[in-house]
């Protein structure tokens, strides 16, 4: 077994035992309702953290606007069950036709994006996708789509305008969102779009197109020397990269019974948040977003007990994190007592 | 090294949340009573305390907080003390399930929530699902009570005020060419326009222009303002909140234009914005239910306990949450509920108690329900004269 299979075996082991855990407990009844609230949460933004890792740390290109692709998942999907949702159909295939079509619609948005933005580096690019994150909640909060018996109905100014017969349903109302989504998400269905996010990412990152990506992003005039097509695998790995953040979205607007484009929700902080997620992690490593996701989703929660003080002290913990993690003065401490060492020097020990 | 450092992390992660499930248990072992043994209601609110709705949610905790430390200091509902707690939801759908799971594991029996639409429709589907009852204060989408029957409006919903607002302006032949300026990307403000068109049409009422904005772009309004003015505009409608109706107010006095001012209750409280000259908002109309200087005994006593206690006057959300509490201790009465029934049969009794109750309150004197869960009360209109409000 090799070290990068290792560690791999690792990253799946710490969800499936994560799923286990929390099985075993809501099975039991001991799992409180704000954790079973919170379960689907964490997978969405834990995928949103892992989708995000392949565009800032593998292709090494900042992305603000990684809300936005997530908006357009959670819509298409959305408006796809919406259409659906009489006819009949298996809730389960229908969802997981959503979260396909979700994906699939983000990507080529992240194609169409991808097209202009990745001619730019660095500031620039943060720059074009943080308004291109903007545009999307934008264009969504005008959005006018309802359906009749004579097909759908498009306007971009209010539902008067669609002109529709009387017993038509407007399905997007603008700023009031698509409401009365089924509530198909699960904890299990979140694992394992999870598990085959994290499977994507680490079999591209492994793979020959990902060995490009990363030859890229090391040194573009080297990569360019040797033959790589820049433009198409920096694509690759954009679309890829938003076709998750897509599914993600799919997760997010079947857990909530509406969904409206809000700042908070698929605004640039949300679009940081994400991007908070990936540098505490690590970036460019997949299991620590997993985890600084997980935790940051639930810290807030945790900390409601603290009433008007949560947010600061939630900010307290983002900065003492950070310089666990990342601080010299932290490393050279943690280096000092880490528990290899500890446990190393026993062993020595013993064996003297 | 960093491998170890995140194992840990994870250990830790799992740590917390075996910490979580713990003081879950503990409390929803004894979930109604209080820590003294005795049985207790428990009443939760939800709103946004932090971020930019933050009036609202604190309006709507200080309200309900009002009226529960009057409804125990007289006794309690049924002779039974009742304990409050208000859990913050930032104005996003997502964190308000959050925070009324929260409140869930802390035994709550009865909501007064969520303060806002988008949040209200996202808790609703969940207490829906569990048959708790809900009392919204300010949630006025209908979306909110649509097909949920366990959930309950204080407030007129955003078409009642739009069609309200539209009959009102016809009835009274205050004008016939209306301009609306709206924030399209806000539920509540093109929940009221929607309907207000649509109504206006059908009285006879022409709508020369119609102009939005959004939520990006609110601080300039000349342009807007400009073509109302230019389409012969005798009244503009603004079904907006008060602190961009300032903003309006300021323009259409620089460039010019003199003319009516129609709102609805998101205009409440405009008298109080810093730094705003107040005559500038003279002869403005609103439709509110709630006027802070009402002179009846009830309005007079709440206000003052109000300002006494947390320093500003109270809004329309305020007495909206004051009301809604009240509103949950008459029907508790009318059905006789007791603290040891299961959630589920509570919101049963409650639900054939409500609609037949008749509240007088700080928003309306016999407010009705119906089973959908809309209210039934008169809205009044006031005119704003020399810096208060008059009624009309």
């Amino acid at each position: 077994m090799n070290k990068q299979l290792k560690d791999n075996l690792i990253t799946y082991g710490i969800i499936i035992a994560f799923y286990a855990i929390m099985q075993t407990l809501s099975a039991t009844g001991s799992l409180s309702s704000l954790f079973k609230g919170l379960l689907v949460p964490v997978c969405v933004y834990t995928i949103m953290a892992v989708s995000l890792n392949l565009t800032v740390g593998i292709l090494g290109e900042l992305s603000l606007g990684h809300a936005g692709f997530m908006c357009i998942g959670a819509f298409v999907s959305a408006f796809f069950s919406m259409c659906l949702k009489n006819s009949g159909m298996n809730s389960i295939v229908r969802f997981i036709i959503a979260i396909l079509l979700g994906a699939l619609v983000s990507a080529v948005f992240g194609v169409l994006i991808g097209i202009p933005v990745l001619r730019l580096r660095g500031d620039y690019l943060a720059i074009v996708t943080l308004a291109f994150g903007e545009i999307i909640k934008n264009i969504v909060n005008v959005l006018y789509i309802g359906k009749d018996e004579n097909g759908m109905h498009l306007s971009f100014t209010d539902t008067a305008s669609l002109n529709m017969s009387a017993d038509g349903e407007v399905i997007v109302k603008g700023p009031q969102g698509i409401t009365g989504i089924p509530n198909d998400s699960t904890f299990t269905i979140g694992i394992i779009v999870l598990l085959l996010t994290i499977a994507i990412v680490i079999n591209f990152v492994n793979s020959r197109s990902g060995r490009a990506v990363m030859a890229i992003r090391d040194n573009r005039i080297a990569a360019e020397s040797v033959g790589i097509n820049i433009s198409k695998y920096k694509l690759m790995a954009f679309a890829i990269s938003a076709s998750m953040a897509g599914a993600a979205g799919a997760l997010y607007s079947h857990n909530l019974n509406n969904l409206m484009a809000q700042p908070k929700n698929f605004g640039y902080n949300m679009s940081i948040m994400i991007l908070v997620y990936v540098v505490l992690g690590g970036i460019g490593r997949i299991r620590g977003s997993i985890i600084a996701a997980a935790i940051l989703t639930v810290l807030p929660e945790l900390l409601r007990g603290f009433s008007d003080y949560r947010m600061l002290i939630y900010s307290i913990v983002l900065i003492v994190m950070m310089l666990f993690n990342c601080a010299p003065a932290a490393l050279e401490l943690r280096e000092k007592y880490s528990l290899k060492r500890l446990f190393g020097k026993k062993l020595k020990k013993e064996e003297a | 090294m960093k491998k170890l450092v995140s194992l840990l992390l994870a250990v830790a992660m799992v740590a917390t949340l075996l910490v979580g499930c713990g003081n879950a248990q503990t409390t929803t072992t004894d979930a109604n009573a209080s820590a003294d043994g005795q049985a207790v209601f428990k009443i939760g609110g939800i709103g946004p305390v932090t971020g930019a709705a933050a009036v609202y949610g604190n309006a709507v905790k200080n309200g309900a907080q009002i009226a529960v430390d009057e409804i125990n200091a007289a006794g309690g509902i049924n002779g039974v003390q009742v304990e409050y707690d208000f859990q913050d939801d930032e104005c996003d759908a997502e964190k308000s399930v959050n925070a009324y799971n929260t409140l869930k594991d802390w035994g709550m029996q009865m909501l007064v929530g969520s303060t806002t639409s988008g949040c209200c429709v996202a808790v609703a589907a969940k207490s829906a699902e569990d048959n708790m009852f809900q009392v919204t204060p300010s949630g006025s989408s209908v979306d909110c009570i649509n097909g949920n029957d366990n959930v309950y409006q204080v407030c007129f919903t955003d078409p009642n005020q739009g069609a309200a607002s539209a009959d009102y302006i016809a009835d009274n032949a205050i004008a016939s060419k209306v301009a609306v300026i709206y924030d399209s990307s806000d539920v509540y403000s093109s929940g009221i326009y929607e309907k207000f068109s649509a109504e206006a049409t059908q009285k006879g009422l022409e709508i020369v222009a119609a102009e939005a904005f959004t939520a990006d772009n609110k601080t300039d309004f000349t342009t807007q303002l400009q073509k109302a003015k230019d389409g012969g505009a005798e009244l503009v409608f603004l079904p907006i909140y008060y602190t961009e109706a300032t903003l309006i107010l300021k323009q259409a006095d620089t460039i010019g234009f003199d003319t009516k001012f129609f709102g609805c209750d998101g205009l409440d409280g405009i008298l109080a914005v810093e730094n705003f000259d107040v005559a500038l908002a003279e002869d403005v109309m609103l439709l509110t239910p709630f006027a802070a200087d009402a002179t009846d005994d009830m309005t007079k006593n709440f206000v003052a306990k109000y300002t006494e206690s947390y320093g500003e006057t109270p809004n329309q959300f305020a007495a909206d949450a004051y009301d809604a509490v009240y509103a949950i201790k008459a029907a508790a009465e009318k059905a006789g509920i007791s603290a040891d029934m299961s959630i589920s049969d509570m919101c049963e009794a409650l639900k054939g108690a409500i609609t037949e109750i008749s509240l007088d309150g700080l928003t309306g004197v016999g407010m009705t329900w119906n089973a959908e869960g809309e209210v039934n009360k008169d809205p009044k209109a006031v005119v704003i004269k020399n810096g208060a409000y008059v009624a009309m």
